[in-house]
């Protein structure tokens, strides 16, 4: 395994997708929608329309939720209460989405990319072995996606403290639990994720085709990130440490699996 | 390990599903010598370079270069010595060519440094490609690709350049200049494997040929070899005012046969050195004579003489003077 040519591996795959502007601005527009456009328009909101009666309403349904995660809402009045829980409980997973549909559809294009415009023949006949080359289009689909986690959850927690924050006595966010989520649960899972999708990516006939079998595979996966962040499946304290430990095992194994995946028939498209 | 062979193919098949791309193919390439892949399309020889360089591996016989399997775990020895220009020149089109040749000089181990980018720009130059280099390829012309893709291919200065169609997409000169480079890369001592549809490009460039056809060879050798295999016997082409006349050399005893036609004879002989006492017989007996043009045997004769021999093609064996001058696509369906 020779590092320096996955890096190389890395660094030109990066390189192309900040060129490909048609790509990344309308991802970069998704992620702005989910982390920051609509958030703040509901949260602005909610923080000044007072206690009216829908919201009050939203915040007695606040009720259901499992009376762990119910402990941990902080605020006095509904509307406080009601901002905290959208910021964490709902904004907050459903933005996850974005990180994972990023990576994905970068994942996705690939290798099958690589062989829809030729260079796979390129690839196939240089001296890169194929693990490189795989360890390479992962990471490279990778970094996109934990980027986009840290500069959108950044942008988020500006958000939410902000518009909530004075309603709940300071600034909230990112939770305890969020820190496990995105350090520790997250990465994971979008390695697991990508495994699958390279695999994919490896096998179809064409880019369109692995997009679309990609989104099979992380629909899933974004659920249960979705459920563990709301923390009406498994809950918090160790039970998402847990979680997380179980799925950087399966994610190791799936991508030690995953590299047999990549051949270099494949890449040619034979 | 025979180290005058660099590629040395045993009775390599290879099938993709129900369809066989390489049938018992057998053949080698001389060590610093260019040898010339000829055959119609679907033949197998890009499916031969594949396996060259151990992107493909034969499901039964055996493929070595430099000695080694390129299929084999020390396959990547044999991908770091060879240069490949495939038939598409497979460049990244959103990365200008210099990211494209950095990129292929970092992968094939020379580095980032300013000595790697000294390579870079001398192999540019090599083809001429060096003003565009900070132009994304997408915006490039064919022949500009095709350029980009050469000086990549030589840019690590491999032991055994595989050559799929190099100069498609180039005009004259760029082609002639790439057909020029190729055999100073020989009188270097590197290797070259080259597929080419252009018999006339190929004629004064092969050492070796290799005749394919529906995945195996036909057959291969030295041009020179195979035509006097081909054609035992010389030819000349008499011309005169006065046909009737040449037809007192069907009985001349250096005349081995005799074809007439409207102005000219076509005259079999030994050797050439029949020709001198031909024309004298004639000037004797006063036959007006017009030329005397001995007639050569082309590549192009020789490819479908082989063609021909296999029932390839129909048709007699090769005209004389088949050779017309014109580059000929080899384009008969397999």
């Amino acid at each position: 395994m020779n590092w320096s040519r996955t890096l190389t591996v890395v660094r030109t795959d990066l390189k192309q997708l900040i060129q490909a502007k048609d790509f990344w601005m309308p991802m970069a527009a998704l992620g702005m929608l989910f982390f920051v456009i609509v958030p703040t328009i509901l949260l602005t909101m909610i923080s000044t329309v007072g206690a009216v009666g829908p919201l009050e309403q939203i915040a007695s349904t606040l009720e259901v939720l499992p009376e762990n995660t119910q402990s941990q809402i902080q605020g006095d009045s509904p509307q406080g209460r009601t901002g905290y829980a959208l910021a964490v409980f709902l904004f907050a997973p459903v933005a996850v989405v974005v990180p994972l549909t990023i990576s994905t559809a970068v994942g996705a294009a690939t290798i099958v990319g690589e062989r829809e415009r030729g260079t796979g023949e390129f690839l196939a006949n240089s001296p890169a072995g194929v693990k490189e080359i795989y360890i390479g289009k992962l990471i490279a689909s990778l970094i996109p996606g934990y980027f986009t986690t840290v500069v959108g959850f950044t942008l988020y927690s500006l958000v939410v403290n902000l518009t909530v924050g004075p309603e709940v006595g300071g600034w909230f966010f990112p939770t305890a639990q969020w820190w496990v989520m995105i350090l520790w649960v997250l990465p994971p899972f979008l390695a697991i994720c990508l495994s699958l999708v390279l695999r994919l990516s490896a096998r179809v006939k064409s880019t369109a085709a692995a997009q679309q079998a990609s989104g099979l595979i992380s629909l899933p996966l974004i659920m249960i990130a979705y459920g563990q962040a709301t923390g009406s499946l498994l809950g918090a304290g160790w039970v998402p440490l847990l979680l997380g430990a179980i799925a950087w095992a399966v994610a190791l194994i799936s991508l030690n699996r995953g590299v047999k995946s990549v051949t270099r028939a494949r890449l040619l498209g034979v | 390990m025979d180290t005058s062979l660099t590629i040395d193919i045993h009775d390599a098949t290879k099938r993709f599903g129900d369809v066989t791309a390489l049938s018992q193919l057998n053949m080698v390439a001389k060590t610093g010598a260019i040898t010339v892949l000829l055959g119609p399309n679907g033949a197998g020889k890009t499916t031969a370079i594949r396996m060259i360089t151990g992107s493909l591996a034969p499901d039964e016989g055996t493929s070595r270069v430099f000695g080694i399997d390129p299929a084999g775990p020390d396959g990547e020895e044999v991908r770091r010595r060879c240069g490949v220009v495939t038939a598409k020149p497979s460049l990244y089109d959103r990365l200008s060519g210099w990211d494209n040749l950095r990129y292929a000089a970092e992968l094939y181990g020379l580095g980032k440094g300013s000595a790697a980018d000294a390579r870079i720009f001398e192999a540019a130059s090599l083809f001429a490609i060096e003003p565009a280099l900070d132009q994304k390829v997408g915006g490039y012309s064919t022949g500009m690709k095709t350029r980009l893709a050469l000086a990549r291919a030589i840019l690590h200065e491999p032991d055994l350049l595989l050559l799929d169609e190099p100069t498609s997409g180039l005009d004259p000169e760029s082609a002639l200049a790439v057909l020029d480079l190729i055999r100073d890369m020989t009188s270097d001592g590197q290797t070259v494997l080259m597929c080419t549809h252009l018999l006339l490009e190929a004629e004064g460039l092969a050492d070796e040929i290799v005749v394919m056809q529906a995945g195996t060879s036909l057959k291969a050798g030295a041009p020179a070899e195979l035509i006097a295999s081909y054609w035992p016997v010389e030819q000349v082409r008499i011309t005169s005012t006065m046909p009737e006349g040449l037809d007192l050399l069907k009985r001349h005893d250096r005349v081995l046969a005799f074809e007439r036609t409207d102005d000219s004879a076509i005259v079999d002989i030994d050797d050439q050195s029949a020709i001198p006492a031909l024309v004298a017989d004639l000037a004797s007996r006063k036959v007006p004579i017009s030329s005397v043009v001995p007639v050569g045997r082309s590549l192009e004769d020789l490819y479908f003489a082989i063609r021909r021999e296999h029932g390839s093609v129909e048709g007699e064996l090769a005209p004389p003077g088949g050779s017309s001058g014109r580059p000929v696509r080899l384009d008969v369906a397999a």
